[in-house]
């Protein structure tokens, strides 16, 4: 029991991690895409993993903590530019093969040893060297405090002061988001996502807002990232790679893609249901005869594949997600 | 005498004096198109050397399946883009333009595949064609003060339409949720309410049940009085018939005609055009509107 107790209390713990909000984030950025637009951004842990370097390195470099987030939104903006104009004329698949491609090519530039001395290669950027001038903003005083089960220092790398600024961010997003969606702006790029001819035919310009809604999402995927690496480090195989990319696209799609909400509630349920499964078989396989057939190793092989398995059944039973509108569906079969 | 039939009056006489034949020049062409050839592979779908459209009437454009008929609607209205060919509308060159410029220049067309934006409301549809919408600018679309009241007006000439077709009652449901028909509907609306100078439609009528399709003539002839130009796609013989003031015959990717309806029909080469293999049929006059004449037609196709 006492054991249950613990596995819950750290699944729980989840709901206001800051990776919970950095990957809240994210899909925020890829809802402008894809839940909004309709353009399939198959790359956006590419977007994060350049935040993070932007705000990494600037740091590293010595860099004011400003310029960091600035360097990081713009490597956002730079990168959907780079994608979006050559692609965005071209049918919808283009731009999803161009951004997972792109993505990798991110991950690899960064991992090599051409630009070691400042993406660190493969290992990546400790935290240590961009986390002083961030903890530095904290307004909190020394110590520790706790919220019920919940214990967590006031500043420093998993403490209170990284949860304030990672939500904090959040629901700035949100509000910006839902601002500029529920505007005739907004009205535009659902136009587009439903059938992006019509549109035309109306006399808007379609490749603009598309680039528009790509920058934008994009920029906020760099955020995304940042928030990410805060609390972590600059890992370019654990933020870059495909795997975030469909972490990202799995929470958009459970807490319902075009809702304003959605990808926080996604990315809440999605971390404390996977940190729930982990913990609790991991925990199974050490103390049960369950561990003569998985082993704690296979543990997270498993949660992987059963993120893969809860992503199709989304999409097959529930494509609207949990806050999606039930009655689009009714006709919205192709 | 009314206002209406001098408008008439000055219809006719705007087309009187234009020559029966293919590609006749027109007192006030509104649209003017040269040289316009696409070709798919070795097809060649769209061959059209020369064609005026006369501003403030409507024309219909007529031909049998894959004639070309979208095709050229496609590559006016820059959707598609032609091998060789230049166009202008109001003596401004249209060739190369994109859609949207296309549209904001004026030239409103609708698709013969309905294009309704399902998961939109119909009046959100509506909303979406409102030109000039200032909330349709990322940087004023978070300031709501800026375009509400765009909105409301929008909102009002929107309903206003909606119930013209008869969709006003719909509004607030999604768009995909209509019937084919009623796509058909809200997207003739939808042009409308980007106030354009001159409107082409593709099939409109396809699909849309005889009672409307009788008030939908009228709203037409009413744009039309209005001032708009009408350039359309049909095959109902009898709605061109009702309302066009002048057709256009498109077979095989050329025009092999034009005319007043009244005798456009009549013409040997409209008659090869759509029934290719009937040479020695006799046709009389409206023969082609004539369905036991289409009857025995088609029973003598089916016997080959
Ligand atoms: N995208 C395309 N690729 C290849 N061939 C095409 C394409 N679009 C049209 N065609 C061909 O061009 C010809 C003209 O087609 P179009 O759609 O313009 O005919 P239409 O006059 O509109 O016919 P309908 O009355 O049946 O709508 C047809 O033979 C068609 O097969
Ligand atoms: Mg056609």
């Amino acid at each position: 029991m006492d054991e249950f107790l613990r596995i819950l209390t750290q699944s729980l713990g989840e709901i206001l991690a800051p990776t919970t909000a950095a990957m809240a984030i994210a899909a925020i950025g890829l809802n402008l895409h894809f839940g909004y637009t309709g353009l399939l951004n198959m790359g956006q842990a590419g977007f994060m993993l350049l935040g993070a370097y932007g705000f990494g390195i600037t740091l590293t470099l010595g860099g004011p903590i400003w310029l960091a987030f600035l360097i990081a939104v713009a490597a956002g903006v730079m990168f959907a530019l780079l994608l979006g104009m050559p692609t965005l004329q071209l049918r919808g698949d283009y731009l999803a093969i161009v951004t997972i491609s792109a993505a990798e090519i991110v991950r690899w530039f960064g991992r090599s040893t051409l630009w070691q001395e400042w993406t660190g290669g493969a290992s990546g950027l400790q935290g240590r060297y961009f986390k002083d001038p961030f903890h530095a903003l904290s307004f909190l005083p020394e110590g520790r405090f706790a919220l019920g089960p919940f214990e967590y220092i006031n500043t420093g790398s998993d403490s209170w002061f990284t949860r304030i600024f990672a939500w904090g961010l959040v629901a700035l997003l949100l509000l910006f988001v839902w601002l500029i969606t529920r505007s005739p702006w907004g009205r535009v790029l659902k136009g587009i996502r439903e059938d992006e001819d019509a549109v035309r035919a109306l006399g808007k310009n379609v490749y603009s807002y598309k680039l528009q809604a790509l920058v934008i999402g994009g920029a906020i995927g760099a955020l995304g990232g940042v928030v990410y690496a805060i609390p972590t480090a600059i890992s370019p195989d654990a933020m870059g790679g495909r795997t975030m990319t469909f972490f990202v696209w799995t929470i958009l799609l459970l807490g319902g893609a075009a809702t304003v909400f959605g990808p926080v509630l996604g990315s809440m349920i999605f971390f404390t249901a996977y940190m729930f499964m982990r913990t609790g078989m991991r925990t199974l396989s050490e103390d049960t005869a369950l561990g003569n057939f998985i082993s704690t190793t296979q543990v997270e092989f498993i949660g992987g594949m059963l993120v893969g398995i809860t992503l199709m059944c989304l999409v097959i039973f529930r494509p609207q997600g949990i806050l999606g509108n039930k009655k689009e569906l009714a006709f919205n079969v192709r | 005498m009314s206002v209406d039939e001098t408008t008439t009056a000055a219809r006719s006489e705007a087309l009187a004096h234009v020559a029966h034949k293919p590609g006749a020049a027109k007192n006030d062409p509104i649209l003017k198109a040269d040289h316009v050839v696409r070709r798919f592979g070795g097809m060649t779908a769209v061959d059209v050397d020369h064609l005026e459209v006369q501003e403030g009437v409507i024309t219909a454009l007529i031909g049998p399946n894959g004639a070309g008929k979208t095709t050229l609607f496609n590559l006016l209205t820059g959707f598609d883009t032609p091998n060789t060919g230049e166009w202008s509308f109001q003596g401004h060159s249209l060739s190369g333009k994109s859609g949207a410029a296309v549209a904001k220049a004026g030239v409103v067309r609708t698709f013969q595949l309905t294009k309704a934006l399902g998961r939109l409301t119909v009046l959100q549809n509506m909303l979406l064609a409102s030109p000039n919408n200032p909330g349709e600018k990322l940087g004023l679309s978070w300031l709501p003060f800026l375009w509400k009241r765009h909105e409301a007006e929008a909102t009002e000439k929107a309903m206003e339409i909606l119930a013209r077709f008869k969709l006003d009652a719909k509004a607030a449901d999604y768009a995909g949720s209509l019937s084919g028909g009623q796509r058909k509907l809200l997207e003739m609306a939808r042009a409308l309410m980007t106030d354009p100078t001159m409107i082409m439609l593709d099939e409109p009528m396809a699909g849309v049940n005889p009672a409307l399709v009788q008030s939908l003539l009228g709203h037409v002839q009413a744009l039309r009085d209005e001032g708009m130009t009408v350039l359309f796609v049909e095959h109902d013989m009898h709605a061109v018939r009702h309302i066009s003031d002048w057709v256009v015959v498109m077979a095989e990717g050329r025009i092999v005609a034009e005319g007043p309806p009244s005798t456009v029909m009549k013409d040997q080469a409209v008659v090869d055009a759509y029934l290719g293999a009937h040479h020695d049929t006799d046709l009389g006059d409206d023969a082609l509107l004539d369905p036991e004449v289409l009857a025995r037609l088609e029973a003598e196709e089916e016997k080959r």
